[in-house]
């Protein structure tokens, strides 16, 4: 008799769907793709688009990685893992300049950057490579997810505090500049993308403190 | 017969075979997609040249408005005068070391809204991160700014990146680029702040300075070029 099959939502599968957003955060617990949580949280616009595009990537770049992970040689694997990633990349910039090409010019350089996200590399390594093509699908949204939130948040901060706007609309009143307030020009700069995870993480761990490590 | 997945062979004949298989893909996709992408940036530049004298198009009418408001188009100097002005690409020549300077093509559009002739002058620069561009459309009277754009490819968001919107740009309209002998006068960014009125001088964007000066560099060099040329023909 065939073993019984898994519920497609169970419990373990539902777990790499929630974990990434929380307790196994790719940016704020793994400390992965920061490069581009510094990069691109100037704007919330932006950060949303650079969200929707890894996801789609990580969604099907695990998927094929999952699909070939009994044909690929462990001696070559990341390179094909670096293949799969890149192929899929200038695809998804060359649809995007044919079908939307106003969404491709704002992203513009960052689609590239997609390439080098480490979290992507990390999940094709470390689980597509070694589970079924479902799993891995649940933890491609769960970690694009998790990635997703952490960048909106950041750049909620910096496109608030930087320059007053909330998705490029004006919201905080002209009343406020002229009692003498100023938009904090520090928030723009790349070191408060930093600061602003780094207050993330701490929040989060004080809430959760099982992440804190030993010593 | 099993095959050992470790063998020298399998791994080579695995690669071999993935990149030939995204070596397909890829160019199957890019000469695919090429036409479309081709006609998406020809309506980008239109759009840009429509927005240099204050009409908005959109990707849907770019073609129309365009014949509708530019009349004539030539390139008033360079090496290759008989080419479509259209089709020059200002940015690979600015790119190109090997060109000299005067063999770079100077590209002109003639423009008429309600009557008025405008020229709209492309310019081409270079910024903090990458490449920043745009349009000034002059008045009749060859030397009053009508309306300016830029774009950038890849400023800073929220600093340099703020060049391509209009609280910039408008500070541009009604500038002169020539003083009362016709002598050519270059557009300043100034920090200080006394960029407001029609003094040759806009603000600069705060913490975006070397964008802002790329932009005063780009204007400085190309509206020179116009400038004497507007004033041979008159």
């Amino acid at each position: 008799m065939a073993e019984k099959k898994e519920a497609l939502f169970s419990k373990k599968n539902r777990k790499l769907l929630s974990d990434p957003l929380d307790s196994a955060n790719p940016i704020s617990v793994q400390v992965l793709g920061i490069c581009s949580a510094l990069a691109i949280t100037v704007q919330i616009e932006q950060a949303f688009v650079m969200s929707l595009s890894v996801l789609a990537v990580m969604i099907f770049g695990n998927i094929i990685v999952s699909i070939l992970r009994n044909l690929i040689p462990s001696r070559i694997r990341i390179i094909v893992q670096l293949v799969v990633v890149a192929a899929l990349v200038i695809l998804v910039d060359e649809v995007l300049k044919a079908f939307l090409p106003d969404v491709s010019e704002k992203l513009s350089v960052f689609v590239g950057l997609i390439i080098s996200n480490c979290i992507i590399m990390g999940r094709l390594e470390a689980f597509a490579l070694g589970n079924k093509i479902w799993p891995s699908f649940l933890d491609a949204i769960g970690n694009a997810i998790g990635y997703a939130w952490i960048l909106v948040a950041v750049a909620l901060f910096r496109e608030v505090l930087g320059s007053g706007k909330f998705w490029g609309i004006q919201i905080i009143p002209e009343s406020f500049y002229e009692l003498g307030y100023m938009n904090n020009n520090m928030m723009i700069l790349p070191p408060m993308a930093l600061i602003t995870v780094a207050l993330i993480i701490w929040a989060q761990r004080s809430r959760n403190k099982d992440l804190i490590e030993e010593n | 017969m099993a095959i050992n997945k470790n063998s020298n062979g399998y791994t080579f004949g695995f690669a071999v075979l993935m990149v030939a298989v995204v070596g397909t893909l890829l160019a199957v996709a890019s000469q695919g997609l090429k036409s479309r992408q081709d006609k998406n940036a020809t309506d980008k530049k239109m759009i840009s040249i429509l927005s240099a004298i204050n009409v908005e198009a959109t990707r849907d009418n770019a073609q129309e408005m365009y014949t509708k408001y530019v009349v004539d188009s030539k390139i008033i100097s360079g090496k290759d005068l008989s080419a479509n002005p259209f089709d020059i690409d200002i940015k690979k020549e600015f790119r190109d070391k090997n060109l000299e300077l005067t063999d770079r093509n100077y590209p002109l559009y003639i423009c008429e809204k309600e009557g008025n002739k405008y020229f709209v002058i492309p310019v081409i620069g270079t910024g903090l991160w990458g490449p920043i561009w745009g349009f000034v459309a002059l008045e009749s009277d060859y030397k009053t700014i009508y309306g300016a754009t830029f774009d950038h490819k890849a400023e800073t968001p929220g600093l340099g990146a703020e060049i391509k919107y209009t609280s910039y740009s408008d500070q541009y309209t009604g500038e002169v680029i020539t003083d009362t002998t016709g002598t050519f006068q270059p557009i300043i960014v100034v920090k200080d702040g006394s960029g407001s009125g029609l003094n040759s001088k806009v603000d600069g964007i705060t913490g975006g300075t070397i964008t802002s000066k790329g932009v005063e560099e780009m204007t400085t060099r190309t509206l020179e070029v116009y400038a004497n040329y507007f004033k041979s023909i008159n």
